[in-house]
């Protein structure tokens, strides 16, 4: 078994057990075997990126077996620059949800424990299958879990959320099936990806794939005006599920425009490029106005992940290597960001049991050791520069001076959004008296918060201080990627 | 004459008529023996239409009357291991309903047997002859609870207007026979393709018959308003009979009769499959999302997959060829085999939870099973998505086929209904997962313990791991239900 296998499977493997142990009584039981299971699928991706050869655009640590013959679907895994720190993100962060659920989560945790390992494989299935079919079977599969976790474990509306989420991505995807037939068609008979990159298509038909790809990854990235089942997916979600789906989930939609629209239909990505900008220029700007005036902290963030998804599609669509390496940079600083934010505020919430910006107010008179983590994930995310979230933003506005100089100011105007919507949750949050006897009687993280908080902050600094390591292995990829692209397909 | 050919039938037949008698001396209140000779005698029968299938050979007997073919004999495979299981859910909720006699036993060999010989007709009175066999037993097993008025009503409905579709085919086949002069299914063909001076008009007429007949027996738009008032009528376990088995003989007379007989007329019959097709989806999917009956509910969904059954077999005869039949055909078939294998469990589990007097056929019935039963809970949602079609459950591979049956035939009309089918299909999700979220998310409202043995709960959880392990691996299955197909049009 290959080492990609064992990072899909070793999870789902440990999950599986984890449901069948579903048992009240065995709750210390299964928060331990979820702690290894975990433990053990993140440190089988450590080689994916000490052994990674950075000098080369192709797949690495393939693994190719015939699956469904009928269809010619092969079980074929590999992974280049493009994603493989991915792989390692999803391990990582699973890893961060297990330790954050810890206390919180006491009803059925197996099931919980269970659904998030499972969860974590099939999405580094995503991210590792060079498969059409088995891409869309990991991308598709992953919903299953999400839906559980939301209806089970969530807010107060967590059913109408679980409904929302699961049909929106349900209807993009359903599209991009019958794109991933339609070639598989076209190329006699192939669903490998690498076949369709090659494959030479008319302008028609490349423009209606690209749609049919559009539909599935805008929902799932988000973009305006798809976004709104995010907000809600978000607030009623469990923290767990909050981080995942920022932090991983929603990168799952901008790497298909990484694998699937931009290589195959390279003409048409040129021609609606300006569509898309667009798009994406709205998110930044219109969307930062809206995470402005939210209440919810919650739904803050989830506002300020779209504008920075926002900046990751502006990055893939002005076709050039720093806006796309910025883009990738974005999307795994995002990770690691938006999941602390969102795990600040489970923090919180497990004490007051309100998300409510209003019911809070001088926390760090109670809390100073996780105000400083808080206020730190905050600066990072409004992009101060020294964190993650600094690098891939300047990356992308860079890229995008280089592109169009208005389009690189419109798009540089959420560094000051970014840090007024934060900053200003920050300050009434956190700062000032203490608002009232609730936040009087909150208590300072425990060692086992502290740890999730403390393992994020680092790879944010590492980040933001050296990014070169992630820089580095996807150089030659993103290259490689812009030289296929610049290439007309249409014979 | 060639006794080779009917063997299977011939031991149903005798196990049947041997079953008959011996019940009269079985005292047990349980009926047990009686229950194990008939699973004895349908295991047998499955058994031998596995080795004739394996043996894959092509007769035809009785002066040309029936055939034994690959396709014929799998189909009454699958067909002889639905009643096996149905058999087995059915036995513990017989009792309470004053249904365990022996006639229940007999009446459903019966089926079985009108079933087996309509997969192996060549001739349209052995077709109409095994189609009346199987309708008039099904009929008096709807009737079985003759104090019960709900299920009278199911069967008066049931029977009247299965007359009618029978009559409907009857005068169909009967303007064939007037214009070709033969009712052997190969001469009809033959006719049909080399005889200039063939009267088209009479031929058209029959084929609208003939199609408006196995339209009422397929449960297809317009013909389906007996199907959710037999679903709902008729006692669960003869529900499950009408929804399992049937559907095998349905595919196998279509095959039979529009492909093998009348080809050389499908312009004139693909177009009305697919108004058959499109209605089904549009009607089974809106109407089923209103349903608060369970049973109700699937017996739309069950108009709504016969739509995409509809789709495949309208995807054979292509710009004057049939190069993409085995494609689509076979699509088809597996998709019937995949529905059904959701449907034995979904019937099972309403056959599970009911008891004593109680029925338990409305969803919310099922609130909270995840507390109560996390296992067969599980084995439902299995089948729910894959009804859904969602990867990776076999319902997916079997909408993949469909799409790709109708993508690969390269006319925009063609992809044009792939679209239509995927929208659809994401209503169906709608309701499917409405299901899930009542088992997942609701509270439990009856808290009393589910009396079933540990026998029926096993199986159905064996039920839903076979769901998901032919979607994991649905290699074999397509490739077994192509192989039987090709096998069909090129003898």
């Amino acid at each position: 078994m290959g080492l990609l296998s064992l990072s899909i499977w070793l999870p789902i493997a440990f999950g599986v057990v984890l449901l069948a142990l579903s048992n009240e009584r065995h709750a210390a039981t299964v928060r331990r075997i979820a702690l290894v299971g975990s433990l053990l699928s993140f440190l089988v991706t450590i080689p994916l990126i000490t052994g990674f050869d950075s000098g080369t655009a192709a797949l690495q640590f393939q693994e190719n077996l015939p699956w469904i013959e009928r269809f010619n679907v092969h079980y074929h895994l590999g992974v280049d620059g493009l994603s493989v720190w991915f792989v390692l993100l999803t391990a990582f962060i699973t890893v961060i949800v297990v330790i954050s659920a810890w206390q919180v989560i006491t009803d059925r945790v197996g099931a919980y424990m269970g659904a998030f390992l499972i969860l974590s494989g099939l999405m580094v299935g995503v991210f590792a299958a060079a498969d059409g079919m088995l891409f869309y079977v990991f991308f598709e599969a992953t919903l299953i879990p999400m839906y559980i976790i939301i209806g089970v474990w969530g807010g107060p509306r967590r059913v109408y959320a679980a409904f929302k989420f699961f049909l929106y991505t349900l209807l993009g995807s359903l599209l991009m099936l019958v794109a991933l037939v339609y070639l598989y068609y076209k190329s006699g008979g192939s669903f490998e990806i690498a076949a369709w990159h090659a494959l030479p298509l008319p302008m028609s038909a490349q423009a209606l794939l690209f749609f049919a790809f559009f539909a599935a990854f805008s929902v799932k990235v988000p973009m305006w005006p798809v976004h709104t089942w995010l907000p809600d997916a978000h607030v009623e979600a469990p923290t767990g599920g909050s981080v995942v789906l920022a932090a991983i989930m929603l990168k799952l939609g901008a790497y298909g425009f990484l694998r699937f629209s931009l290589p195959i239909a390279p003409d048409a990505s040129h021609r609606y490029a300006g569509l898309m900008i667009a798009l994406s220029l709205i998110a930044v700007i219109y969307v930062a106005l809206v995470a402005l005036v939210q209440r919810d902290m919650k739904k803050l963030v989830a506002y300020s992940s779209i504008v920075h998804m926002g900046f990751v599609t502006l990055g893939f669509f002005i076709f050039n290597a720093l806006g796309i390496s910025g883009a990738i940079v974005q999307m795994i600083s995002h990770g690691f960001v938006s999941g602390a934010m969102f795990l600040c505020i489970g923090v919180l919430y497990d004490r007051l049991h309100t998300r409510e910006i209003s019911a809070y107010g001088g926390v760090i008179n109670r809390m100073p050791k996780f105000a400083a983590f808080a206020v730190f994930f905050a600066m990072a995310n409004a992009g101060l520069p020294g964190t993650a979230g600094f690098v891939g933003e300047w990356m992308v506005i860079l890229g995008s001076v280089k592109f169009n100089f208005w389009i690189a100011l419109l798009a540089a105007t959420s560094l000051i959004t970014a840090a007024a919507y934060t900053l200003w949750m920050i300050r009434r949050v956190y700062y000032g008296e203490v608002a009232n006897e609730h936040v009087q009687k909150m208590t300072d993280i425990n060692p086992r918060e502290f740890l999730m908080l403390a393992l994020l902050a680092l790879s944010v600094l590492w980040m933001g201080l050296y990014p070169k390591p992630f820089t580095r292995v996807m150089e030659v990829s993103v290259q490689h990627l812009l030289e296929h692209v610049a290439v007309s397909k249409i014979k | 004459m060639n006794w080779l050919v009917i063997y299977p039938e011939i031991w149903l037949l005798a196990a049947a008529c041997v079953i008959t008698v011996a019940d009269l001396f079985v005292s047990d209140p349980l009926r047990g023996p009686t229950f194990w000779l008939t699973q004895i005698a349908v295991g047998v029968f499955s058994l031998m239409h596995l080795w004739y299938f394996n043996a894959g050979f092509t007769v035809y007997g009785m002066h040309g009357t029936v055939v034994t073919d690959p396709m014929g004999h799998l189909l009454a495979f699958f067909a002889g291991v639905a009643v096996l299981v149905t058999l087995a859910y059915a036995r513990p909720t017989l009792g309470g309903r004053e249904m365990l006699k022996g006639e229940f036993y007999v009446l459903t060999l019966f089926v079985l047997l009108g079933v087996s010989v309509m997969t192996s007709a060549n001739n349209f009175l052995v077709i109409y002859l095994g189609l009346e066999l199987m309708s008039l037993s099904l009929y008096a097993l709807t009737a079985l609870r003759r104090e019960h008025s709900v299920a009278i009503e199911a069967a008066m409905k049931y029977f009247v207007l299965g007359a009618l579709a029978s009559g409907f085919l009857l005068y169909g086949l009967s303007m064939m026979y007037g214009a070709t002069g033969s009712l052997e299914i190969p001469k009809v063909f033959e006719q049909i393709a080399n005889n200039p001076n063939i009267n088209k008009e009479v031929l058209t007429f029959g084929v609208v018959f003939v199609v408006a007949g196995l339209g009422f027996k397929l449960g297809a738009v317009p013909f389906h308003m007996w199907v959710p008032d037999v679903y709902e009528g008729a006692p669960t376990a003869v529900t499950l009979l009408i929804g399992s088995a049937p559907e095998f003989a349905a595919f196998a007379i279509v095959i039979r009769l529009l492909v093998e007989g009348m080809l050389g007329l499908a312009l004139d019959w693909q177009p009305m499959l697919i108004v058959l097709a499109v209605g089904s989806l549009i009607i089974g999917n809106v109407v089923a999302i209103a349903q608060t009956n369970l049973k109700r509910m699937l017996a739309y969904s069950m108009i709504s997959h016969m739509g995409y059954v509809l789709l495949g077999l309208s995807a054979g005869f292509i710009s004057g060829n049939t190069l993409s039949a085995g494609n689509a055909y076979s699509s088809a078939m597996f998709y019937i085999v995949a529905y059904v294998m959701a449907t034995l469990g979904t019937f099972g589990l309403i056959m599970f939870l009911s008891r004593q007097g109680f029925e338990s056929e409305q969803i919310d019935d099922l609130a909270g099973l995840a507390r109560r039963s996390p296992w067969v809970a599980g084995a439902m949602a299995a089948f729910m998505f894959s009804l859904a079609g969602i990867p990776p459950l076999v319902g997916f591979y079997a909408k993949l086929a469909i799409l790709q049956a109708l993508v690969s035939t390269n006319i925009a009309g063609y992809i044009a209904l792939a679209v239509f089918a995927v929208v659809m299909s994401l209503i169906g999700a709608f309701y499917y997962l409405r299901v899930v979220k009542v088992m997942y998310f609701d509270e439990p409202v009856q808290t009393a313990a589910i009396e079933r043995g540990r026998g029926v709960s096993a199986l159905l959880a064996l039920n839903g791991l076979a769901v998901l392990l032919f979607g994991v691996l649905p290699g074999g299955l397509m490739a077994m239900c192509r192989d039987a197909i090709i096998k069909a049009l090129t003898s």
